[in-house]
């Protein structure tokens, strides 16, 4: 199959392209890119004037729930709301029903995924068995499973010693460690930013100290050996510090941060809406600026969509008895182009945070548009309104907390190994 | 925040005393006290709830707030259920269908207390115009009333608020009691509000709701005229913020002779029930100073209060619209 995707602004931050050209795809991999010789015979023309031509989007923390057997649909449903979203790889973590501590679990993940046709799905093998802390997974083998990471899917190692010791496994097998940053026993009573607005509404605290003294305790070990870590989604203006502190010492170490986290604040906690009941916790103003300037710098380098689709009823009820969590794939794309409009960021930038960044993070071929790499696209409509509501979401999960916003950024077309996965005619020109 | 406040500036429901206008703060003390000289007579009744139902419904167990509660309502004439479902599960979905059923019992009032912040506010979000949803304590949240009847005693006994110094001594961290005061005290112009505690009871940017904080006691009663003490639960030794209520009391505990820092005329508090000999000793409890008793008399007044002026509110604006 050969297609050529014609006339679109054709953004690869990798290899700093930003030009009107086209886009030429065969055998399932970027053939030309910018300029298509005369002699390319496509099977299949897209016309993209007007539109965005970019790498797929790898969205690195999207939590798909239960892919086991007796929830067959999950995944699919998942990622085909995000090719929708012009998601091409959604990285899964560790902490799904079953747990992806066992190669069958991340061999059933990939052949699910690659029965629906969406977007590819990368489990994340789990750092310690079942997550518990104690033993070691078998990390070598779940990353001949497809693994390319491993992680503690959102259940900090609290043994010291363990952590040190699956730090130095996962290195000794090139696996980069996806670490969330919490101490084990300050992040866990709270719901709430520790701050003025969690006092006021009397909801028990998740303190700054929570983040920066697991961070400070992980960098500590990463420090003695070769490990690659990454943590996880930020929340405060001190781990960025930290963040660079230790990179000024020569630590191999990224971050990301969630979509959410650069927009809103523990004052939209006011009310008690638990739709904003999210981890980490919506911290304060100052955080958010400081979130914000790290992504346009790049001392953060990836922004993910927090992706975390929940049940009709997760919501409902008094705040500290709400699921956390919020379903972030069909936002993804205009919600980067948000930060661009509110000058963030310039838009190559902010593709690069959702491509080139997390495919760095993992050592993925995707993520660029080269010639030669797996032909993973999105083409979009910069100038497409539309507006977030529970029925315009496609993701299981209908909890977002930016319901009722305005979004501008359609998907027009995604490809991914050169397959069209999702296609939207309505999206206007 | 939910609109507890309606367009005219009226009482819909009583969920937190912040941001409560102070004039309407001053309301319900003045209309407080106009029906203590009702619970005074032998006819303890009067008829402004006649025909109407309220329902106690308490997730967690309170004999003196939810009688205070009941005594109020029924003085009104109000029909009165208690619903104790203190065992039964607080999922959030049997909690919406409950209330939907309780609401479909033709209920005009909720009053509501549960152990999670914000459960208040959440009921009134989901329950329909009709129904009026009184804060009887949510988690740390607020207990509105009780901040009332405790400004309703201090006024009754100092006057204005202005020249006042008050103290709230103990467990400001898992205290709804100490938010809603400091709201309620603020709000009606007292000279300066204090909290006293270990930091380990004391949440996080405090300082923010105005108060001042003070770690130690004889420095933060110097000269107040008020002395609130606060509850301490004894669960409090397990999670390791305190070591022993030996030594909570040594620090913290209200003796005659730590009373002796606070002005000669100043009351003394307690929200109740008291934990003798933990924070407050027996002499200054049944002491002279002590105004404990009186709080839970004022209480039903204060209730009184609430309930006629939210009820109030509502077959006014509901004539309004006809």
């Amino acid at each position: 199959m050969r297609i050529l995707i014609r006339g679109g602004r054709i953004i690869d931050p990798r290899s700093g392209m930003d030009r009107t050209g086209d886009l030429a795809v065969s055998d399932g991999h970027v053939a030309h890119c910018g300029d298509v010789p005369d002699t390319f015979a496509a099977d299949e023309i897209f016309e993209a004037a007007g539109h965005i031509v970019c790498p797929g989007l790898i969205d690195l923390g999207a939590r798909l729930g239960r892919p086991g057997p007796e929830h067959p649909d999950t995944i699919a449903g998942e990622a085909h709301a995000a090719a929708a979203g012009g998601i091409t790889t959604l990285v899964c973590p560790p902490d799904t029903d079953p747990l992806i501590d066992a190669p069958p679990v991340a061999e059933l993940i990939h052949r699910r995924a690659a029965e629906a046709g969406g977007a590819r799905v990368l489990p994340v093998g789990a750092l310690t068995r079942g997550l518990a802390g104690e033993q070691l997974a078998e990390m070598a083998t779940l990353r001949a499973a497809g693994c390319p990471a491993v992680g503690d899917g959102g259940h900090p190692v609290a043994d010291t010693l363990v952590l040190r010791r699956a730090l130095a496994y996962a290195a000794t097998f090139g696996l980069p460690a996806m670490i969330t940053p919490l101490d084990p026993y300050l992040g866990t009573a709270g719901c709430a930013h520790e701050g003025a607005v969690a006092t006021r509404l009397g909801l028990p605290g998740i303190p700054t100290a929570a983040e920066t003294a697991g961070i400070a305790r992980c960098l500590a070990l990463a420090a003695e050996g070769e490990a690659d870590v990454h943590f996880s989604h930020l929340s405060t203006a001190e781990a960025l510090t930290l963040l660079r502190q230790a990179r000024a010492d020569g630590a191999r170490v990224s971050a990301d941060v969630t979509l959410a986290q650069l927009f809103f604040t523990e004052q939209d906690l006011t009310g008690y809406d638990a739709r904003f009941n999210l981890r980490p916790p919506l911290r304060t103003l100052a955080d958010r600026e400081a979130l914000r300037r790290a992504v346009a710098t790049g001392d953060i380098g990836v922004i993910c969509s927090g992706h975390h689709p929940l049940g009709g009823d997760a919501k409902d009820g008094p705040f500290a008895t709400t699921s956390p969590g919020a379903s972030g794939v069909d936002t993804f794309l205009p919600l980067l182009l948000r930060l661009v409009e509110t000058e963030v960021l310039p838009l190559p930038e902010a593709i690069a945070r959702a491509t080139s960044g997390p495919a760095s993070v993992l050592g993925l071929d995707t993520g660029t548009l080269a010639p030669g790499a797996p032909a993973d696209i999105c083409v979009f409509d910069p100038d497409a309104v539309w507006w977030c509501r529970r029925e315009t979401l496609r993701s299981r999960g209908r909890n977002s907390p930016f319901l009722g916003w305005e979004m501008t950024g359609r998907v027009r077309y995604t490809l991914v190994d050169g397959r069209l996965v999702h296609r939207d005619d309505a999206a206007t020109a | 925040m939910s609109a507890q406040i309606d367009d005219e500036g009226r009482l819909r429901h009583f969920l937190t005393t912040e941001g409560v206008p102070r004039a309407l703060l001053e309301d319900i003390l003045d209309t407080a006290e106009s029906f203590t000289g009702v619970i005074g007579k032998s006819v303890k009744k009067v008829p402004l709830l006649r025909g109407r139902t309220v329902i106690n419904l308490f997730f967690e167990s309170s004999t003196r707030t939810r009688t205070t509660f009941e005594l109020a309502a029924k003085r009104l004439s109000a029909d009165v259920l208690n619903v104790n479902v203190a065992t039964t599960t607080t999922k959030g979905e049997s909690l919406l269908d409950m209330l939907h059923n309780l609401e479909a019992m033709q209920a005009d009032m909720f009053v509501v207390r549960h152990s999670e912040s914000g459960t208040a506010d959440y009921i009134a979000d989901h329950l329909g115009e009709g129904v009026a949803v009184l804060n009887a304590g949510d988690g740390r949240h607020a207990h509105p009333t009780q901040a009332m009847l405790d400004a309703f005693t201090i006024r009754r006994h100092k006057g204005a608020f202005e020249p006042l110094r008050v103290a709230i001594v103990g467990d400001i961290l898992h205290s709804r009691v100490a938010r809603s005061q400091i709201h309620a005290l603020n709000g009606l112009g007292t000279g300066e509000v204090r909290v006293i505690a270990p930091r380990t009871l004391l949440p996080r940017d405090i300082g923010e709701l105005g108060v001042h904080v003070h770690h130690d006691l004889d420095e933060g009663l110097r000269d107040v005229d008020v002395v609130i003490m606060l509850r301490l639960q004894r669960e409090r030794m397990q999670g390791a913020l305190l070591p022993s209520e030996e030594e909570y009391f040594e620090h913290y505990g209200l003796t005659e002779a730590r009373l002796a820092a606070a002005k000669p005329d100043a009351i003394v508090m307690h929200p109740g029930p008291i934990n003798r000999g933990v924070e407050i000793d027996s002499d200054v409890a049944d002491g002279p100073r002590s105004v404990i008793l009186e709080q839970v008399t004022n209480g039903i007044a204060v209730r009184m209060a609430v309930m006629s002026m939210v009820i109030g509110a509502r077959t006014e604006s509901q004539r309004e619209e006809a």
